[in-house]
């Protein structure tokens, strides 16, 4: 923790008040233990109490988007990997659905199948670990996180089998996917998806009625449903708000209109129902992998119109977004009819999900606004890029 | 959709100047060119509209046009706006500066929707267009005493090619022009 | 000593040894690394500690929060410009003896982000790395591996001479030079003291990529 300039106050002022309405201001970050990564938050603070707090950011800033306009559109597809580095398989998907607008494409009912069964279960490695790391903060060092990073690792292994690589898949093209699925990963991924409902209820056990938990949780950092509207909120945080909004049921992209399942809301939006709709709709991802291993038809993996080599759309622009396990994950891309795009934007959910960051800790101690920060979800690699 | 949205915004805020711009890809998501003097009335509007009610704005992207696409060149602002109540969307708008040197000023949409916030922060870091009515107008990515806009298309990066493992392109053409800018020094 | 003879008074239940074996077998089976995260390379490194890779094994589990009770620093990720400067004042911190592993791709030479204004090319710009491990992101069996090459390297080190570490020599530096945030780049843009340029373009004749690279 490196901590700013505390300010000084007079001898007069000591004399006269003994410090007591003396604010004290504090860089929190960017190397902080509890943090997410290299993000700092500048607070000031009475006594114990947050009075005001800034999030400053940049700290993992690495010019994804200067680099992009002066790649191929494909030679980006492994930088959407590093964006949210916990879930890149639905980072691949929201590039690829952004650029299969922008020029056109049909993607083939398998590789549709297949994008859904890989981001459903990167919402579930997310979702884990979110929470995993939420009790960290909590004080609750280890077990929960343990616990989560087990079954992550589960779900990594299925990733490497599949793609190659247990965190940065590159997997998704425009018009398809890369790969067909190895011998056995159906019934690996189906083993898998049959025994997660146990970590579930093992996990909740532990968390979910625990006192302590409810304690730190219940009441803490609420979101008001207007101002999570207005700031832009998207994901679970919106949703543990009371917003029904997912794009999965609003965009109907891919084939989401094909599965039954629901959507978690929340009704206080406390760090507590955040932490709700999280494990809600990890169960929730179950029920659609359930549905997709079970009618995954066979057919090609990709558009036969779809070039990989000399690629180059129309000029004209398109915005494509998904529901990305932190919230709604956009790429605007704006095409000069060059190989290369003329602009390119994302949209990071982590970055905009931050605006109300001030909103929800004022007037709670400097303990309570890391839980309230981690509930918030973020990956800084999505919100500097 | 979008002519009547314009046909309503028309009548509504007397003066706007507003102009379709078509978009040649697949996608169709046509935009909507704003008048930057009517812009703040215009999304004020759009937001509180009892049938539009785009009540949540997505993305905000700066774009650097250069003289070489559009003379003069120009900065442009884009706003995706989506509606959450009435599950519609997206809305394209459109702001543009009037060049790309001094006449960077366009009107900030912060008040009307906050999650313009940091992106507009960020656009002011990036490519330097100057929110007129922003709350907190700093640079959000690179550090404050950075002078550079490093997201327009002239933007020269620093000279740090010192050491390049893997030099192809237009990479090695850097690295050589390192190399001779370093040769000449002593 | 000896070895035919150590051996033979181990035999016989009696175990020798020297203050530089011991000290260094201590050194080496406690080596404290600092939490902290840059990026990507950072959850890997999260998982290497977690259940499944066990980085207990190596007496390294205890991660501390504090720069000033930890022995190593892991480099975990793209290091920005904007974050130079606090990763190499967390560095100066540290109490010696301390070392680095520059973890990642982008640790190492800034990686697949090696084009970017913002990205530094490389820790070794501003501190001395004793381990490089490639990979975007390496996996957690190469965190290990680095992790044994940094114990084989402590065991090594002599109390006394030429090759004595950096913290039994007064006058080895110990701190080195914080970049400042200039108007377009940090300022200086390297540590010359620290940073050896191996250059693979040919200064005398621009054109000729030297093959050999070092």
């Amino acid at each position: 923790m490196t901590t700013a300039p505390v300010k000084e106050a007079t001898h007069d002022e000591r004399a006269a008040g003994c410090g007591q309405d003396e604010l004290l201001e504090i860089a929190l970050g960017p190397h902080h233990p509890s943090t997410h990564g290299v993000f700092r938050m500048d607070v000031v603070l009475d006594g114990e109490r947050v009075v005001k707090l800034k999030p400053v950011f940049g700290y993992l800033h690495r010019n994804h988007e200067k680099i992009a306009e002066s790649a191929s559109y494909l030679a980006s597809m492994p930088y959407t990997d590093r964006l949210d580095y916990i879930c890149s398989l639905t980072n691949n998907w929201a590039y690829a659905l952004a650029v299969e607008k922008l020029a056109g494409l049909q993607v083939p009912e398998r590789a549709e199948y297949i994008r859904v069964i890989t981001a459903e279960l990167t919402r579930l490695v997310n979702h884990t670990a979110t929470i995993g790391f939420l009790t960290q903060e909590m004080g609750a060092s280890g077990t929960p996180l343990m616990y989560a990073f087990r079954e992550r690792e589960k779900i990594l292994d299925l990733f490497e089998s599949l793609t190659g690589s247990r965190m940065m898949c590159n997997y998704m093209r425009f018009g398809g996917c890369r790969v067909e699925l190895p011998a056995g990963w159906l019934e690996q991924t189906k083993k898998v998806v049959e025994e997660f409902p146990r970590f579930l209820d093992e996990y909740e056990q532990l968390l979910t009625g625990n006192e302590i938990f409810m304690a730190r949780a219940q009441g803490v950092g609420i979101l008001k449903k207007d101002l999570a509207i207005d700031a832009g909120v998207t994901g679970p945080m919106l949703r543990a708000s009371g917003v029904n909004y997912d794009i999965r049921k609003v965009d109907k992209y891919g084939i989401y209109d094909r599965f039954d399942f629901k959507i978690p809301l929340g009704e206080h939006g406390d760090v507590y129902d955040r932490y709700m709709v999280r494990m809600l709709e990890m169960r929730e991802s179950l029920k659609i992998l359930h549905q997709a291993l079970r009618d995954l038809p066979q057919g090609p993996l990709m558009d036969p119109k779809a070039k990989i080599r000399g690629f180059r759309p129309k000029p004209g622009e398109a915005y494509g977004r998904i529901e990305a396990p932190k919230g709604e994950l956009g790429f605007y891309l704006i095409s000069d009819g060059s190989p290369n795009p003329y602009r390119y934007r994302v949209r990071p959910p982590s970055l905009i999900n931050l605006t109300v960051l001030e909103d929800m800790c004022r007037g709670y101690s400097i303990a309570d606004t890391i839980v309230i920060f981690g509930t918030v979800d973020i990956v800084l690699g999505e919100v500097d890029r | 959709m979008l002519e009547e949205i314009k046909a309503r915004l028309d009548a509504a805020v007397p003066g706007c100047r507003s102009e379709m711009i078509l978009n040649g890809s697949p996608s169709g998501q046509h935009s909507l060119l704003l008048d930057s003097a009517h812009a703040v009335e215009a999304a004020t509007f759009l937001r509180d509209h009892a049938e539009l009610r785009f009540d949540y704005c997505s993305n905000v992207t700066g774009v650097d046009w250069l003289e070489a696409q559009h003379s003069p060149g120009y900065l442009e602002v884009v706003y995706h706006l989506y509606s959450m109540e009435k599950k519609r969307g997206p809305l394209v708008l459109r702001l543009r500066t009037e060049n790309r040197t001094d006449k960077v000023h366009l009107p900030s949409l912060t008040p009307v929707w906050r999650s313009a916030e940091f992106q507009e922060r960020e656009i002011f870091d990036l490519y330097g267009i100057i929110f007129d009515g922003h709350p907190d107008l700093r640079r959000i990515l690179m550090w404050d005493e950075f002078e550079d806009h490093p997201m327009r298309k002239d933007y020269v990066e620093p000279d740090d090619y010192e050491y390049e493992p893997t030099a192809h392109d237009d990479i090695l053409a850097k690295a050589k022009q390192h190399a001779m800018g370093k040769s000449q020094e002593p | 000593m000896d070895q035919k003879l150590r051996i033979e008074l181990s035999k016989q239940g009696i175990v020798t040894t020297t203050l530089e074996e011991l000290y260094n077998w201590g050194r080496k089976n406690s080596v404290w690394p600092m939490t902290f995260g840059l990026a990507c390379c950072a959850i890997e490194m999260i998982a290497t500690s977690m259940a499944r890779y066990d980085l207990a094994r190596f007496g390294a589990e205890v991660f501390r929060p504090s720069p000033r009770q930890a022995d190593l620093i892991i480099v975990s990720g793209t290091v920005t410009k904007k974050m130079a400067p606090q990763v190499v004042r967390l560095y100066n911190q540290m109490a010696e003896p301390k070392y680095v592993i520059a973890m990642g791709a982008c640790a190492i030479s800034g990686g697949p982000f090696k084009q970017g204004y913002n990205v530094l090319k490389g820790i070794d710009r501003y501190i001395p790395v004793d381990v490089h491990i490639p990979g975007c992101p390496p996996r957690p069996e190469a965190l290990i591996d680095a992790f044994m090459t940094l114990q084989k390297k402590i065991d090594q080190q002599t109390l006394t001479g030429e090759g004595r570490p950096r913290h039994l020599d007064p006058e080895a530096p110990s701190e080195f030079v914080v970049p400042r945030f200039g108007a377009h780049d940090l300022e200086p843009p390297n540590n010359p003291e620290v940073f050896r340029i191996l250059n693979n373009i040919d200064s005398r004749n621009p054109g000729e990529v030297d093959a050999g690279g070092d």
